[in-house]
């Protein structure tokens, strides 16, 4: 099936700084895609070429196999939901919606058809009268999706369009989003810098830092075999440990924490470049509190616990290994089950050798002040 | 708390009083005093409406005003049609400094009196002036042609004169305009004159109106600017009052025009605005 969105060693570039650097991806038809990364990494960059506010510097943009190249955004089948909406304050709903109807040259009852059936889509059958500041935050949300919905665009791209909603209201757009896609079964190219919206919302996540792709793949494989340093920290919560490499008379790779800790991996390493820091990832979730004897490929660690973060179904244990000052972050399930756990316990947690992952060091500046 | 409150009167009073005199004593007292002339004969001091009866009875008076309230008109039209372009440049096009700058470049003019900027004008154009010298020199004309003294000079000399006074405040709405609402329209498949036509001008409707009334009566009271550009026959309204009271030293005709000048402005900004269903408190307070 041919790609609705391809995007080929596209690069752009201000100055001496490369926004966008050899970018290729595909988009399926009908899917929701969502380009993940820190802001500042070049993803709004990305969409404003792909609606064609920024010429590339290189590559190459095809709709439906169409090349973009030197097409106008105006001309483009292709259309966008902005940060802060962009709603006209000058216009009604209605007419906000038939913008792009009207610009077409599209007239008469047929328009009015058109929006109605948008409206009700939305969830907002009865608000075509109303004036733009008369909306609600969550309502402004869903007249911006209408009014680019209702041009059938190939594509429709969406930068951050939650960001300025409460929690609340963001978790609930969340999926009522990803419903509403799957009725049009329009191509949504989707970008944030929050996680949970691109693992929740998407068919497949591309993360982005620094101006490329460190990773394509579903939210799971993205989750459950990160292929760099950056997606095992910036994809899910992730324990983070400095370790040593070296190898064991077995030809096993071996990671040694803190001088005192010796945790043998399923990955293996070459010899060579073994002598470099590497990094150690735990999910807080596949650390196992008091795991007991008699597992297959298990490693266990003493720890004496140091707080009790509780958070409904989300509540964690602080704990810190035996004779080191590194912490960990354990998930606490609510089961009742560890209930007698108190700060200052020493207990045992454990975690399948399958479940981590190494990496060579590499800091990322993961969050900026905006 | 008594005691502050007696404070807050006397400075109160202290800023308030010399506006009310001033009011009063310069622009009140006055309008009265012409209002009073207007109604009375020259001579005998007699109650009657001669004066404003004159205005209609004398075709002169009356086409003159016509010709004064059509020419303001265009010449706020023109003003209106030029300021969005220089706006939006200035607003949406340049950055940081740059702006700053523009703007300053658009004020200077406006540091020397109007008398200076229209002898500016009138050393460039006459018939000696640069402007033919020029144009003899590289062989456009055979011989120098006079462009001082008709319509078209004196309304581009309007034109240039009242700039600053539209131009303000339209930068001053399209600043507010976001410029993602721009790009929206435009990803919406708005052609460049659909944007304007139906998000940037509407967006700055209120500037437009405010700058146009500003320009607008500016423009119909001008006196210089119509006098030394416009050619003999180019009368201005402001000019018939002059001649009344200052040749024929007939002050009741005098402010009894100045007042029609008055009511007849004030009902054009009204039609105007009505027909543009914009609402003056609202205009003014943005």
């Amino acid at each position: 099936m041919e790609s609705a969105l391809s995007v080929q060693n596209v690069t752009k570039r201000f100055g001496d700084f490369t926004a966008v650097d050899q970018v290729s991806f595909e988009v399926e038809d009908g899917k929701f895609f969502s380009i993940l990364g820190p802001s500042g990494c070049g993803k709004t960059t990305l969409l404003r070429m792909i609606a064609g506010f920024y010429k590339p510097d290189g590559g190459t943009l095809l709709f439906n196999g169409k090349n973009m190249d030197g097409v106008a955004p105006n001309k483009r089948p292709v259309n966008l939901v902005f940060q802060n909406l962009a709603l006209f304050p000058m216009m009604n709903v209605h007419e906000n919606i038939a913008f792009g109807l009207r610009r077409r040259g599209e007239r008469g009852p047929e328009v009015d058809r058109k929006v109605r059936s948008l409206l009700e889509r939305v969830g907002l059958p009865e608000s075509g009268k109303k004036q733009i500041s008369q909306l609600s935050g969550g309502q402004k949300q869903r007249i911006a999706i209408a009014r680019c919905l209702i041009m059938e665009p190939t594509v429709l791209l969406l930068d951050e369009p939650l960001g300025a909603l409460d929690a609340k209201l963001r978790e609930h757009m969340k999926v009522e989003l990803k419903t509403l896609q799957s009725q049009v079964g329009t191509t949504f190219v989707y970008i944030t810098h929050d996680q949970s919206e691109a693992m929740v919302m998407s068919d497949t996540v591309a993360v982005m830092n620094n101006g490329h792709f460190e990773q394509i793949g579903t939210p799971q494989e993205l989750y459950h075999e990160p292929k760099s340093s950056f997606v095992a920290q910036f994809v899910g919560n992730n324990n983070k440990l400095r370790v040593r490499l070296h190898r064991d008379a077995e030809g096993d790779t071996i990671a040694r924490y803190s001088d005192r800790y010796d945790f043998k991996l399923a990955q293996k390493f070459e010899q060579s470049g073994l002598e470099d820091e590497y990094d150690l990832f735990i999910r807080p979730e596949a650390v196992i509190i008091n795991p007991g004897e008699g597992r297959e490929n298990f490693q266990t660690v003493p720890v004496d616990v140091t707080s009790i973060l509780f958070d409904g179904g989300n509540s964690r244990l602080m704990v810190k290994p035996l004779g080191t000052e590194g912490e960990l972050v354990v998930a606490l399930p609510q089961t009742r089950e560890y209930d007698s756990i108190r700060s200052g316990d020493r207990i045992q947690v454990g975690w399948d050798l399958n479940k981590t992952v190494c990496f060579k060091r590499s800091d990322w500046k993961l969050y900026d002040e905006e | 708390m008594m005691k502050n409150r007696q404070h807050i009167k006397w400075g109160f009073l202290f800023f308030f009083l010399p506006v009310v005199l001033w009011l009063f004593l310069l622009i009140v007292l006055p309008h009265l005093e012409l209002l009073r002339l207007s109604f009375t004969k020259a001579n005998t001091g007699k109650l009657t409406l001669d004066n404003y009866l004159a205005f209609f009875r004398e075709p002169i008076y009356w086409l003159t005003f016509v010709r004064t309230a059509g020419y303001s008109i265009l010449v706020t039209f023109l003003v209106m049609v030029i300021s969005l372009p220089v706006s939006f440049y200035i607003s949406k096009m340049v950055r940081g400094r740059m702006t700053g700058a523009l703007m300053i470049l658009i004020l200077v003019p406006f540091w020397v009196s109007e008398l200076i900027r229209v002898y500016g004008w009138m050393i460039l154009l006459r018939e000696s002036g640069i402007l033919n010298h020029f144009l003899v020199t590289l062989g456009f004309f055979k011989e120098p042609v006079e462009m001082l003294y008709n319509d078209i000079t004196m309304i581009m000399g309007l034109v240039y004169t009242s700039m600053l006074f539209m131009v303000v405040p339209v930068i001053g709405v399209m600043d507010d305009l976001d410029n993602s609402i721009i790009e929206a329209a435009y990803d919406l498949g708005a052609s460049k004159i659909a944007i304007w036509r139906t998000i940037i001008i509407p967006h700055c409707a209120s500037g437009l109106v405010n700058g146009g009334i500003i320009v607008f009566m500016l423009v119909l009271g001008s006196y210089l600017t119509p006098n030394l550009m416009g050619g003999k026959n180019s009368l201005w309204f402001t000019e018939q009052i002059y001649n009344q009271i200052i040749l024929y030293f007939n002050w009741n005709q005098g402010a009894a025009f100045g007042f029609l000048l008055l009511a007849l402005s004030s009902l054009i900004i009204w039609v105007l605005l009505k027909l543009t269903k914009q609402n003056l408190k609202e205009v003014v307070k943005k």
